[in-house]
């Protein structure tokens, strides 16, 4: 009984820092509908500003100001993030806004690398909580004790900051119209860059309050990443009570799998959100999405057409132009070109999914690993030579697609890409967790081209000829019926569906598609590095996709080429450099205010007419 | 690349001849690709690029190796596996490099050992400890420079089987260090003590411990004696919890690699007491080839040397002395030169065996204590790493033939 006890009150304590950033997460989007991925680099900068202000400030004074003191510094760098950066963009396309806050998360890294150096801080205990009471015969520290009874009072204050006061009810009405209260003369403007400090603000005390369980160290805005999105989308996005309930779920889950289920402690939390998801498409106590009320953001995309002939000789121009390459005698970059080609494969499933799929989703790696490892088992269990693995890689994928679309397509908008990430994560932790069969985290080595491909220059042509096929594969698809179908049923789910389009079995087939090209992406690269590991499944490979998409313009159809391009090189040129995260991140971010259509987007805004009179989409 | 060397030496021991040689005097440069996760685990990897960098500095002084210069040329691998392959794919073709060395992670190191096999180019792993990089995955091309996990573990348990505890919980991250570090130590264990019981195994996700639960679960099961793996900040968050809620009271703890001052220094006041670790004395080593690295290092960096540097520093011996030994830089003649190859370091000689591939550079076990409010270790030995390898039977079982 008393171990019980002392577990649930671990449970609770370990739930304050975890409520305190999720809120802050779901308040920045409840408003603004930008999703935060720069959220745990506040949460990091949050506990190093406290260690640094702790260690200035003795006593228990002296501690608790610098709670609050770092509270406000990370607002306050919220708020400069805000204004430089996203709200140059806040009129850019849906989620575009995803790719500045990545660029924020890597200066942050290098920058915080520089000021506190490459070592683990340590945080201080709390003075006059360094002891343990004891509870029923169990050891509870007195620390743990004391946030659990700050967590009530924060929850109180958040609500009675939105319920009761001018501000937050300002706030609110954003949240419900944001047309409306710019209409009624509330400058919105500074309202959202208010709710960025508000949230940045929780995230800096999070970071702050767990100092004395824990420290500050440069791998943590990532961990706390995942949590704090699952407490989110459990909660419901946008919703602070909900927040505050599915904090203690997850954090009561975790301390008493810990005594149950040894092995779980990986998966559980993405077990649980993908259950309630399921159950709950909009969280526990979120509202449903109004139709059409948090759609695209800006123009529509554009109808595409038929590749006009110019353009189909440029595309045939650049094929030989990759074709050539190998007269250049240089192994290293058939090796990158290779990446690119892969990556551009990768990214243009995404972008089938996205832009004319409308259904983001942040979890392909699933696909793209999962055609790996697919492709990988099938040498190592059935000696399947290079040429039937590359081919099992997309019908595994295709099928993991299937099902994770079924589940999927009930949902819509940031839900049904984050059920996408819990399905991920599931996939991941299933092959990190099953050693005997996937190796684990050792991975599965020696996957190497059969002997006739095993020469550099023969891959690389397998590679162009592989990727490209799948790529022109893609843009086909989108001009024939079924590709038509998946855009109609995005642009307007009801006039679809009156035309006897069955829209949810489109967008289903839609995932099975993307699913099985990323799984061809995958085989290919398993075969290009010789080695698989759980990495590639990953959320940062996830990411790395959608960067690579919008980057290049989600609403154009060359844009994820162009996006993988530059992405893969500029990572690849920089990475030379000792501060390289800082230059990309400063690139990425500077890309995004420059064009917020993307770069092909940009291209053709500005220059389509020179190769397209009636402005709709070739490029 | 050996036709244009042997050019070059004979041009320069011509010029050296009618006495032009310029003051360097190099005859060429020798390049060696360094392929690490820089700024994954910079902690880790600056003491050991600091360390490896200060051996090129010492070797060149020297005269560099047969009369030519050695260059590292180190990249970041962001600790992505398929990163390092692209990298390495680089530093071969286009910096034309003779072999390379590096990468902490295991992942890492077992896809760039893949690599060296599948493309015939040697990679001499530094850090990586997972046993099947020199083992069920070894290859004629991948030599590994720091005692694996199986022989720290080992050396470990063997002090262990002196305590008379027959309780034992284990904790470990989830991942395959983990696992590895926690078989390797029980079969140890219980090989040479049958008497022993696991009572209880706790996996916390790797950097995503929860401390205060990991550690009400392991009192539950009431332990005499706790195996820790964990370390970083996971290490941090279970020493606080566990020493707060009387965790470790009465118990022998053993923790692998905790005694390194990667992982103990960030401790400061709070290190724990009394553990049984594996780990890095640099402090209290006296022996003239130590002190001798330790002052170098230290006017060099002005820091003092972690174990990471003590790696870095031995693989740059061990490449050096591979190649005065061969004048030749094909593979196939590195991988001879390499076997077998014996190279006198700061922590002792050590030999790189020919059946495996596996450096016998050893480890230091000994007692955690406090002084001066920091972690140190105490009644420590060096304990000869070719003691706690397989014998060659078992490696011949395990290890693909080549």
């Amino acid at each position: 009984m008393g171990f019980i006890l002392a577990q649930a009150l671990t449970g609770l304590s370990n739930a304050a820092a975890l409520f305190l950033v999720a809120s802050g997460l779901s308040i920045i989007f409840g408003v603004t509908r930008i999703v935060n991925f720069a959220h745990g680099s506040f949460y990091m900068l949050g506990a190093y500003i406290a260690y640094t202000t702790m260690s200035m400030l003795p006593g228990i004074i002296g501690f608790w100001a610098s709670v609050a003191i770092t509270g406000v510094a990370v607002g306050l760098i919220g708020v400069v993030v805000e204004l430089v950066v996203l709200r140059q963009v806040y009129k850019a396309p849906e989620l575009f806004q995803l790719v500045a806050t990545f660029g924020v998360i890597l200066v942050v890294q290098d920058l915080a690398l520089l000021t506190w150096g490459p070592e683990d801080l340590i945080g201080s205990r709390a003075p006059g909580l360094e002891s343990v009471v004891y509870i029923m015969g169990e050891a509870i520290p007195e620390y743990d004790l004391a946030i659990i009874a700050l967590t009530p009072v924060v929850l109180f204050a958040i609500w009675y900051l939105f319920n009761r006061t001018r501000w937050g009810i300002l706030v609110r009405a954003a949240t419900e119209d944001r047309e409306m209260v710019g209409a009624l003369g509330v400058n919105q403007s500074w309202l959202f860059t208010g709710v960025f400090f508000l949230g940045s603000l929780l995230a800096g005390v999070g970071g702050a309050i767990q100092l004395p369980k824990g420290g500050a160290d440069l791998l943590m805005d990532f961990s706390i990443l995942s949590a704090v999105f699952v407490v989110v989308v459990i909660g419901g996005m946008g919703s602070i009570p909900g927040a505050f309930i599915a904090a203690l779920i997850i954090s009561e889950l975790n301390v008493f799998g810990v005594q149950l289920l040894h092995q779980s402690t990986l998966v559980l939390m993405f077990v649980v959100m993908a259950l309630v998801l399921i159950v709950r498409p909009w969280g526990l106590l979120g509202k449903p999405e109004k139709p059409g009320q948090h759609g695209q953001v800006g123009e529509l995309a554009r109808p595409i057409a038929i590749m006009p002939t110019r353009g189909k000789w440029l595309f045939a121009a650049m094929l030989v132009l990759l074709a050539l390459l190998p007269v250049l005698d240089d192994s290293f970059l058939l090796v990158l070109m290779a990446d690119i080609i892969i990556f551009s494969l990768f990214a243009t499933s995404l972008h089938f999914l996205m832009g004319p799929g409308g259904m983001v989703s942040f979890g392909h790696a699933a696909y793209f690993g999962g055609g790996a490892y697919a492709a990988a088992l099938s040498v190592k269990y059935m000696g399947a030579p290079m040429e039937i693995a590359i081919m099992i890689a997309p019908l595994i994928a295709g099928c993991l697609a299937i099902i994770i679309g079924w589940f999927c397509v009930r949902l819509s908008g940031v839900y049904l890409a984050m059920l996408t990430l819990a399905f991920a994560q599931v996939l991941w932790s299933i092959v990190f967790q099953w050693g005997e069969v996937t190796g684990g985290d050792d991975g599965i080595l020696g996957i190497w081209p059969s002997e006739w491909a095993s020469d550099g220059v023969v891959f690389y042509y397998l590679v162009l000829v592989v990727g490209s096929a799948g790529i022109l594969l893609i843009r086909h698809v989108l001009h024939s019926p079924f590709g038509y179908g998946v855009r109609a049923g995005r642009d307007s789910f009801v006039r679809s569906e009156a035309i006897g389009i069955n829209v949810k079995l489109m967008q289903w087939m839609a995932f099975a598609f993307a699913g099985a090209l990323a799984g061809l992406a995958g085989g290919l690269y398993v075969f290009a590095k010789g080695s698989i590991f759980p990495d590639e499944m990953e959320i940062a490979r996830s990411f790395d996709a959608l960067i690579m998409v919008l980057l290049g313009g989600v609403k154009t159809l060359s844009g994820p080429f162009v996006g993988a391009s530059t992405f893969t090189l500029l990572q690849d040129w920089l990475s030379r450099f000792e501060y390289w995260r800082l230059v990309l991140g400063s690139m990425i971010i500077l890309l995004v205010i420059l064009f917020p259509q993307g770069l092909v987007g940009f291209a053709r805004d500005k220059f389509g007419r020179l190769i397209n009179v009636r402005g709709e989409d070739h490029a | 690349m050996l036709k244009s060397f042997t050019k070059l030496a004979v041009a320069a021991s011509l010029t050296a001849s009618l006495g032009l040689a310029a003051a360097p005097g190099y005859a060429d440069t020798i390049k060696i690709g360094d392929i690490n996760s820089y700024k994954r685990l910079p902690a880790h990897t600056i003491p050991y690029k600091n360390g490896a960098l200060l051996a090129i500095e010492e070797i060149n002084k020297a005269g560099g190796i047969n009369g030519n210069k050695l260059e590292l040329v180190s990249r970041d691998d962001q600790g992505k596996p398929g990163e390092a392959i692209k990298i390495a794919e680089e530093l071969f073709s286009r910096d034309g490099v003779a072999m390379i060395s590096g990468s902490l992670f295991s992942h890492v190191g077992l896809a760039l050992a893949s690599y060296a096999g599948q493309k015939k180019r040697v990679y001499l792993a530094a850090e990586p400890l997972a046993d099947a990089l020199v083992w069920a995955k070894g290859n004629k091309y991948t030599f590994r420079l720091r005692p694996s996990t199986w022989m720290q573990a080992s050396m470990l348990a063997e002090q262990a089987a002196k305590n008379p505890a027959k309780r034992w919980a284990t904790i470990a991250p989830n991942y395959a260090y983990g696992k590895d570090a926690v078989h390797a130590f029980k079969t140890v264990l219980k090989s040479m003590r049958p008497d022993v019981e696991f009572v209880t195994e706790q996996w916390p996700g790797l950097f995503k411990i929860d401390a205060g639960a990991e550690v009400q679960a392991i009192q539950a099961s009431k332990p005499e004696a706790i195996y820790n793996v964990t370390f970083g900040g996971d290490l941090a968050k279970f020493v606080r919890e566990g020493k707060l809620r009387g965790l470790f009271k009465g118990k022998l703890t053993v923790g692998l690699l905790t005694g390194e001052p990667e992982y103990l220094d960030p401790l400061k006041g709070e290190a724990p007491v009394g553990w049984l670790v594996t780990g890095y004395p640099w402090y209290s080593i006296k022996t003239a080839a130590h002190d001798k690295f330790r002052n170098a290092y230290q006017a060099r960096w002005n820091d003092y040397p972690r174990i990471g540097s003590l790696v870095g520093y031995n693989t740059m011996l061990t490449i050096a002395a591979t190649l005065k030994k061969t004048k030749s830089l094909k593979a196939d003649d590195l991988v001879a030169a390499m076997e077998g190859l014996s190279v006198s370091s700061p922590s002792g000689d050590f030999s790189l065996r020919a059946i495996d591939h596996q450096s016998t550079m050893g480890a230091y076990v000994g007692t955690t204590a406090l002084k001066d409010g920091k972690g140190i270790m105490v009644d420590w030995k060096y304990l000869d790493g070719a003691k706690y390898l397989p014998s060659d039977a078992e490696v011949r079982k395990m290890r693909p033939a080549n």
